[in-house]
C-alpha cells in the first residue's frame, strides 16, 4: 500500500494541477495567492486542524462564487507540526518561493511570534489565529490577528469569579507563549481587579501528568478558585488530574480549550469548568437578536455538514480571517500589499464569527470583551452562562 | 601541480567551484535558503565525522552544542549587546571548554553506553534551554540581533550564501588536513582497536577529547550563524531529533568520508523540503529512506558510488 | 505532608512501571540481539492507538486489545525480520540509525492509518479515586502496577523453565555457545522482537487511560524506557524493572519537591550519574574489549 499510495497521490496531484493549470488558462487574470501556515499536527493540532478544514471549505466557497475581484484564490497550505522552527521556514517559503498576496496563519502564539520579524521585513499583511495579547501589543505594520487576547479572557475569568465571591486562586500554566502570556496577564491584572494569587505553578510542555502541582494547589491554605492557562492536549489531563485528586473547588479554563475534544479528552472530568468563548460555541442558545447569532450558524452549519465534526471557536477564528482579508481585498481593489494593509486595519463594524470588529491604527484585533461568553461543560456539551 | 591533482586538494577544488557556481542556477531567495541550510549542516557534520568516523565515537548529543551556540550569540548580541563576532568567539570558546570536561567522563563509556551519555548530554541541554525560559523565551525561542561586523551587517540570503560557503570551505580544508596529520592516524588506530591503539603508545584519551572538542566547537560555530542568518531561534535546535539527523547525515553520506558528509547533509536538508508538498507522507518518507539506505548501503552514499565506480572501471 | 508524599509516590511507581516495562522490552532485545531498538517506544503508541480505534470499529474491550497486542507482536517481528535481520554485522551506528528510522516510518504509518489527534481510552475499572491516607489513588494505577508485576513474572516462569525461553537466554550470555547446542540464533532475534513489541503494547495500552494516547506518544516514552535499562544495566530485565521504578519516583519527588521544570531531565542525571560510577550500569556485566 505504500509506494502505490504515493504514487497515486502524485498522479492525482499532477493531474488536478494539470486540470487547474486548463481551468487558470481560461481566466484572464492571475490568481489571488493566499499563503496559509498552520499546525494541524503535533501539539496544537486541536486548534491547527479546524482552522485548517475551516480555510479549505471557504476558499473553494469563495472560488466557486466567482473568487474575488473576479480572480480566483489560490490557496497553499503549509502544516508547521507546532514547531517555531519550521513555521519560519514555510513563512519563507510563502514569501520567496510561492510569492503571495496575503499571509493566515500562526495557529500558537510561539510560531506567530517567530514569523513576524520575517514578516514586518518582507512587508505583506499577515493575520495571526494566535490568542496572546504579546501578538498586537505594541503594534506591528503589518500584523493582524482574530482571537480574543487571552488578557480580554482573564479580565472576563476575573469579573465571573468576583460575581460568585471568588477572590484568592491558585494558577497553574504550561511553558507554551499563550499559556505564559496568560498567566503574566494574570498576575498583572490581579491587583486592579482585586484577585489574589496563592499558588502559582507551571508544567512542562508534554508533560501527561500534572498531578504533582494539582496537589500542591489543593494543599495550599484558602484558595477558592483555580485557573489554568493553557491550551491543547493539557487541557483535557488538568481537567482529568484535577477530578482524580477530589479537587472541588471552582475550575477555571480559558479559550484555549474551546474546543469538544478537550471535553471528549478529559473523559467526564470536564463537567463543570467554565470558560470564556465566543459565542459560536453556545450559538443555538443564543437569542436571535444577537449580532453574531446568523452568521455563526450559518458558519456552523457549513463546518459542520463538511466535516461531520462539532465546531469550535479556532475554526472560527480562521473564518474571520479570511473574510477580513476578503473584504479588505474588495474594498482595496487590488493586491497592492499597502492598500489591502491599510484597508485591514480601517475594518469597522465586520460582523465575525468571533464579535464585530473595529480596527484602528492602535488597534490590531479590533474586539472587546463584550462578544466573549461565559460557557461551562454541561452533559458533555457547553451552556451559556449569564 | 601535482598537490593540485591531490585527491584532497581536487575535492576541495571541486566544492570550490560548485560552491561559486551554485548561485548561478539558484531561482529564488527560497533556493539560496535551502542551500544556506545545507552548507551550515555540512560544517557540523564535518566536525561530526571526524568523531564519529574518524575516532569511532558515537555522538547523540550534538544538536545540544549547537544550541548552545546558537544560543550564545542570540543571548550575548541580543540582551547583553555584544558584538556578533565576539559573541560567536566566545560562545564557540564556552561550548569548547564544556566539551572539554565532558569529554573524559563520557567517552570512557563505549558502544550503547557512549550513545546514552551523548543522547543525555543533549536532552539536558534542551531541556534547559526549554525551561530557563526567562534567558532564551522558553519553547517559543527568541529573536536574534542580525550579524554585525565592524558597521557591515550581513543581511538576505545571498551575502549569508556566500559566508556560509566560505566558512564551509574552510572547515573542510581544516578537517582534510587534521586528517593527513599524525594526529589522524591516531584517530584512525584508535577506531581500529583502542587498546591496541594505547599498547602501541597512541594517548587514546587525549585524541579522542581533542576531536570530541573540535568537533563540538564547530557545531557552535554552526549554531550561532544558523542563529543569526535566521533571525530567530528555538530550543528545538538542541533536541534529540537533531542530533539523529546529524548523525544520519554522517552516516548516509559515508563514515570517514568528509565529502560525504557534505553529501549527506545536502540530501537530508532539500529531502523534507520536497516531501512538504506531500506532507501527510513526509515523516513515513523520510524514516523509510534512513532505513533503507543503512540497509542496503551500510558505508554510505559516497563510500559505495566510489567502490562502483572503482569496480567498473577494472 | 506524608499524604502528599504519598501522593508523589503512587505517582512515581504508576509511572515508573510503564517505563519499567518499555525499559524490559530494551533488555530482552539487546539481549538476543546486542541491538538497542529506538523503536521500542513506538510499540507503546500502537498498542494504545490499535486499542482505540478498534474500539471505534465497535470491537469490545478485551477482544480490542487482544488484536492491538497481536498486531504489535506482528510489527515487531517484521521489524527484526526486514529491517534488522539484513543489517545484521552493519556498525552500531547504522544500527541505531535502523532503528530511529523505524521508529520515524512508525510514527508516520499511524498518522497516516490512524490520524494525528490525541485519544482516550476509557479506565478498565472506572476513574472513581479511592483515597488511601489523604492520598487519591486510581484504579488504573492499580492495572498498570499490577500489569507489569504479572509480565515481570511470567517473564521469570519463562526464561528459568520454558525451553524456549532458556534457549533465549543462552543466547544473551553466548551466541556462539548456543549456536553450537542447536539454538537457532536467528530465530531468538525475531522471537524477542515480537516479545518485546507485545510488552510495549500491553504497557501503551496499560497507561493510555491515565495519559491519553496519540501518534507522538511513543517518543518520551521511549527515551525513558531507555534510560530505565541503562540504568539496571542493559540487558537485565530485572536491572531494567528497577530502574524504571526508580527513574519514575525520582521524577515525581522531584517534580513535586523541587520543580516540575526539570522533571524530564532527572531521568538522564540519573542515567550521566550512574555512568559515571558504573559506566555499564547498576546491574550490568562489564564489557570487555576483544582485541
Amino acid at each position: 500500500m505504500k509506494i502505490w499510495d504515493v504514487r497515486t497521490v502524485l498522479g492525482w496531484t499532477v493531474g488536478l494541477l494539470a486540470a487547474a493549470t486548463i481551468a487558470l488558462g481560461a481566466q484572464a487574470q492571475e490568481p489571488i495567492k493566499l499563503g496559509v501556515f498552520l499546525s494541524a499536527t503535533g501539539g496544537a493540532a486541536f486548534l491547527g486542524d479546524p482552522e485548517k478544514k475551516t480555510i479549505e471549505l471557504y476558499v473553494e466557497k469563495i472560488n466557486a462564487d466567482g473568487g474575488l475581484l473576479g480572480r480566483q484564490v489560490q490557496l497553499t497550505i503549509y502544516d508547521d507540526g507546532t514547531k517555531a522552527k519550521e513555521a519560519l521556514t514555510f513563512v519563507k517559503r510563502l514569501i520567496d518561493q510561492d510569492k503571495v498576496d496575503l499571509i493566515i496563519g500562526g495557529t500558537t502564539t510561539g510560531n506567530t511570534m517567530a514569523v513576524i520579524n520575517e514578516v514586518e521585513q518582507a512587508g505583506l499583511p499577515f493575520i495571526s489565529l494566535a490568542g496572546a495579547s504579546v501578538i498586537i501589543d505594541p503594534v506591528k505594520k503589518w500584523v493582524f490577528k482574530t482571537p480574543h487576547t487571552d488578557r480580554l479572557a482573564v479580565q472576563k475569568i476575573f469579573t465571573d469569579m468576583k460575581a460568585r465571591g471568588l477572590t484568592k486562586i491558585g494558577l497553574l500554566a504550561g511553558s507554551g507563549g499563550f499559556d505564559k502570556s496568560c498567566a503574566g496577564n494574570a498576575r498583572a491584572l490581579m491587583e486592579s481587579e482585586g484577585v489574589e494569587i496563592l499558588a502559582d505553578e507551571t508544567h512542562g510542555a508534554g508533560d501527561t501528568d500534572m498531578t504533582p502541582q494539582l496537589t500542591k494547589i489543593k494543599n495550599t491554605e484558602g484558595v477558592q478558585a483555580f485557573l489554568y492557562c493553557g491550551f491543547g492536549a493539557p487541557t483535557s489531563i488538568v481537567a482529568k488530574n484535577y477530578k482524580q485528586l477530589g479537587i472541588t473547588i471552582p475550575h477555571y479554563q480559558t479559550h484555549g480549550s474551546a474546543s469538544v475534544r478537550f471535553i471528549k479528552g478529559a473523559d467526564g472530568a470536564a463537567e463543570g469548568v467554565r470558560l470564556p468563548a465566543a459565542a459560536l460555541l453556545v450559538v443555538d442558545s443564543l437569542p436571535d437578536s444577537h449580532p453574531q447569532k446568523a452568521i455563526a450558524s450559518a458558519y456552523k452549519a457549513a463546518y459542520e455538514d463538511g466535516y461531520k465534526e462539532p465546531i469550535s471557536t479556532f475554526g472560527g477564528h480562521a473564518y474571520d480571517a479570511l473574510f477580513l482579508a476578503a473584504e479588505a481585498i474588495k474594498r482595496a481593489g487590488s493586491l497592492d500589499k499597502e492598500a489591502v494593509r491599510s484597508e485591514i486595519e480601517k475594518t469597522n463594524g465586520f460582523i465575525g464569527v468571533d464579535g464585530i470588529f473595529t480596527m484602528s491604527p492602535d488597534d490590531h484585533l479590533g474586539l472587546d470583551n463584550d462578544s466573549f461568553v461565559m460557557v461551562e461543560v454541561h452533559d458533555g456539551g457547553w451552556k451559556l452562562q449569564e | 601541480m601535482r598537490a593540485l591533482l591531490a585527491p584532497r586538494t581536487g575535492g576541495l577544488l571541486a566544492l570550490a567551484i560548485v560552491i561559486a557556481l551554485l548561485p548561478a542556477v539558484l531561482p529564488n531567495n527560497f533556493y539560496f535558503n535551502v542551500a544556506i541550510l545545507v552548507g551550515l549542516n555540512a560544517i557540523v557534520c564535518v566536525g561530526l565525522n571526524l568523531l564519529i568516523g574518524y575516532a569511532g565515537q558515537i555522538s547523540l548529543g550534538h544538536a545540544g552544542f549547537f544550541g548552545l551556540g546558537a544560543y550564545a550569540s542570540a543571548l550575548l548580541t541580543g540582551s547583553y549587546g555584544w558584538p556578533s563576532l565576539a559573541a560567536l568567539v566566545v560562545g564557540a570558546a564556552a561550548v569548547g571548554a564544556l566539551a572539554f570536561l565532558l569529554a573524559r567522563p563520557i567517552l570512557k563509556l563505549k558502544g550503547h553506553y557512549l550513545a546514552m551519555g551523548t543522547l543525555g548530554m543533549g536532552v539536558i541541554i534542551s531541556i534547559v534551554l526549554n525551561q530557563e525560559a526567562g534567558l532564551t523565551g522558553g519553547p517559543d525561542g527568541m529573536p536574534v540581533p542580525a550579524f554585525e561586523v565592524w558597521g557591515w551587517t550581513a543581511y538576505g540570503e545571498r551575502t549569508w550564501y556566500w559566508i556560509v560557503g566560505g566558512t564551509l570551505l574552510v572547515t573542510t580544508w581544516l578537517a582534510l588536513n587534521l586528517i593527513e596529520s599524525p594526529i589522524g592516524r591516531a584517530l584512525r588506530a584508535i577506531h581500529g582497536s583502542e587498546i591496541a591503539a594505547e599498547v602501541i603508545g597512541v594517548k587514546t584519551e587525549r585524541f579522542k577529547t581533542l576531536v570530541f572538542v573540535i568537533s563540538a566547537v564547530l557545531a557552535s560555530v554552526g549554531g550561532s550563524m544558523f542563529a543569526h542568518y535566521s533571525g530567530f531561534i528555538t530550543p528545538s535546535e538542541a533536541e534529540f531529533f537533531h542530533s539523529i539527523a546529524f548523525v544520519t547525515m554522517v552516516v548516509l553520506g559515508g563514515m570517514a568520508s568528509i565529502f560525504g558528509s557534505i553529501l549527506g547533509a545536502a540530501i537530508l536538508t532539500v529531502l523534507p523540503q520536497f516531501l512538504a508538498v506531500l506532507h501527510d507522507y513526509e515523516t513515513l518518507v523520510l524514516g523509510a529512506v534512513m532505513m533503507s539506505v543503512m540497509i542496503f548501503l551500510p558505508k554510505g552514499l559516497l563510500p559505495s558510488l566510489a567502490e562502483l565506480l572503482r569496480r567498473r572501471s577494472l | 505532608m506524608s499524604s502528599q508524599f504519598l501522593q508523589f509516590l503512587i505517582s512515581g511507581i504508576t509511572v515508573g512501571a510503564t517505563y519499567a516495562l518499555v525499559g524490559l522490552g530494551f533488555s530482552i532485545v539487546y539481549n538476543s540481539s546486542q541491538v538497542i531498538n529506538f523503536a521500542q517506544g513506538e510499540f507503546v503508541m500502537i498498542g494504545g492507538m490499535a486499542t482505540v480505534f478498534l474500539m471505534a470499529a465497535g470491537a469490545p474491550m478485551p477482544l480490542a486489545i487482544a488484536l492491538a497486542v497481536l498486531l504489535a507482536v506482528v510489527i515487531g517481528f517484521a521489524l527484526g525480520k526486514f529491517a534488522i535481520e539484513p543489517a545484521r554485522g552493519a556498525p552500531v551506528v547504522s544500527i541505531i540509525i535502523i532503528t530511529i528510522g523505524a521508529s520515524i516510518f512508525l510514527r508516520g504509518a499511524a498518522m497516516l492509518v490512524w490520524d494525528r489527534n490525541l485519544h482516550h481510552m476509557p479506565a478498565f475499572s472506572g476513574s472513581d479515586p479511592i483515597d488511601i491516607g489523604g492520598a487519591a489513588l486510581l484504579p488504573q494505577s492499580v492495572w498498570v502496577v499490577g500489569g507489569m508485576v504479572i509480565i515481570v513474572a511470567a517473564l521469570q516462569v519463562f526464561f528459568s523453565h520454558a525451553r524456549i525461553g532458556k534457549a533465549m537466554l543462552a543466547t544473551a550470555f553466548n551466541p556462539l555457545a548456543a549456536q553450537l547446542v542447536g539454538i537457532s540464533t536467528r530465530g531468538m532475534l525475531l522471537l524477542s522482537f515480537a516479545l518485546a513489541a507485545g510488552i510495549g503494547a500491553i504497557a501503551g495500552i496499560l497507561i493510555a487511560p491515565i495519559t491519553l494516547t496519540y501518534a507522538g506518544v511513543g517518543i518520551m516514552l521511549g527515551l525513558k524506557g531507555f534510560s530505565a535499562a541503562i540504568v539496571g544495566g542493559l540487558g537485565n530485565p530485572m536491572g531494567a524493572v528497577a530502574g524504571g521504578l526508580v527513574v519514575g519516583i525520582a521524577e515525581a519527588m522531584t517534580a513535586g519537591y523541587i520543580s516540575s521544570a526539570y522533571k524530564d531531565a532527572v531521568a538522564f542525571l540519573i542515567i550521566l550519574a550512574v555512568l559515571l560510577i558504573r559506566p555499564s550500569g547498576l546491574f550490568g556485566r562489564r564489557e570487555s574489549e576483544r582485541v
